[in-house]
């Protein structure tokens, strides 16, 4: 499954990244610490966090992600999508609390 | 790369320089691709320059950052101009931050960065003298 279908199958809103929209999924990742994040998400990995800054971008990128789902409705900040566009690394936006998108990932076979 | 080329990149990096958080770590990490590093190994840099780059600008008055590149590893160098860490031992635990509750909200400050870069380093080393500045270096080794 790439980005896009992922995108379509959840119904959430890219926001910015359309570049990347190609990529490949390959697993998930939760979690709002990122040097937690930096350990342990891997690459391929759907990043789905409650942060906006635009250094979730940075960490993105270095691994490799997928994308970002930034969940529960929070606003990602300008300055966070310019770099997305710039790094086409997607980031899809959704209103679903970070449990609900897990279990809706796990049930699509991620 | 031939045996005597080395690859050597200098990053400043400003106190609180959120902005530009990341750009030392990615830039580093697509010149190490460019070379054909390794991915695994590719990795590991590119999580030690992260980490590297972020207690610049969170913890230090602003620093840079140094990465020596040659055919057998990479040599990863974060100089700071203070404050010092006042207990190294402490700042390696996993989870001891010392970090502002605004730069805790922002995801940072989880006291992983250091215990980060010791685990992706094959060598690793901390200097810092109070009132003075912190050196970190970390060396990972390239295999054949």
């Amino acid at each position: 499954m790439n980005v896009r279908e992922l995108c379509r199958s959840l119904g959430l809103n890219p926001v910015a990244g359309e570049k990347g929209m190609d990529r490949k999924v390959d697993g998930a990742y939760a979690g709002d610490l990122l040097s937690f994040v930096m350990a342990n998400a891997s690459k391929g990995n759907v990043w789905i966090t409650i942060q906006a800054h635009s250094n979730i971008v940075a960490v993105a990128c270095l691994l490799e992600m997928a994308c970002i789902i930034v969940a529960a409705g929070v606003q990602v900040d300008g300055d966070t999508l310019e770099k997305a566009d710039k790094e086409g690394i997607p980031i899809l936006s959704a209103d679903l609390d970070v449990y609900t998108l897990c279990c809706k990932l796990h049930s699509l076979g991620i | 790369m031939s045996q005597k080329d080395m690859v050597s990149l200098n990053y400043r990096v400003n106190a609180e320089d959120f902005a530009k958080a990341g750009d030392a770590s990615s830039n580093t990490k697509k010149v190490l691709k460019k070379l054909g590093i390794p991915s695994d190994i590719t990795r590991r840099a590119a999580v030690v320059t992260y980490e590297a780059e972020m207690n610049l600008i969170i913890h230090s008055n602003g620093g840079e950052i140094i990465v020596n590149i040659d055919t057998t590893k990479i040599q990863i160098i974060a100089r700071d101009f203070g404050p010092g860490i006042p207990d190294i031992d402490k700042a390696m635990q996993k989870g001891y931050s010392t970090a502002s509750d605004h730069v805790r909200e922002m995801g940072f400050g989880a006291g992983m960065g250091l215990p980060n870069m010791k685990r992706c380093s094959d060598e690793f080393e901390i200097e810092s003298k109070k009132g003075e500045g912190t050196t970190v270096t970390s060396i990972i080794h390239i295999p054949d």
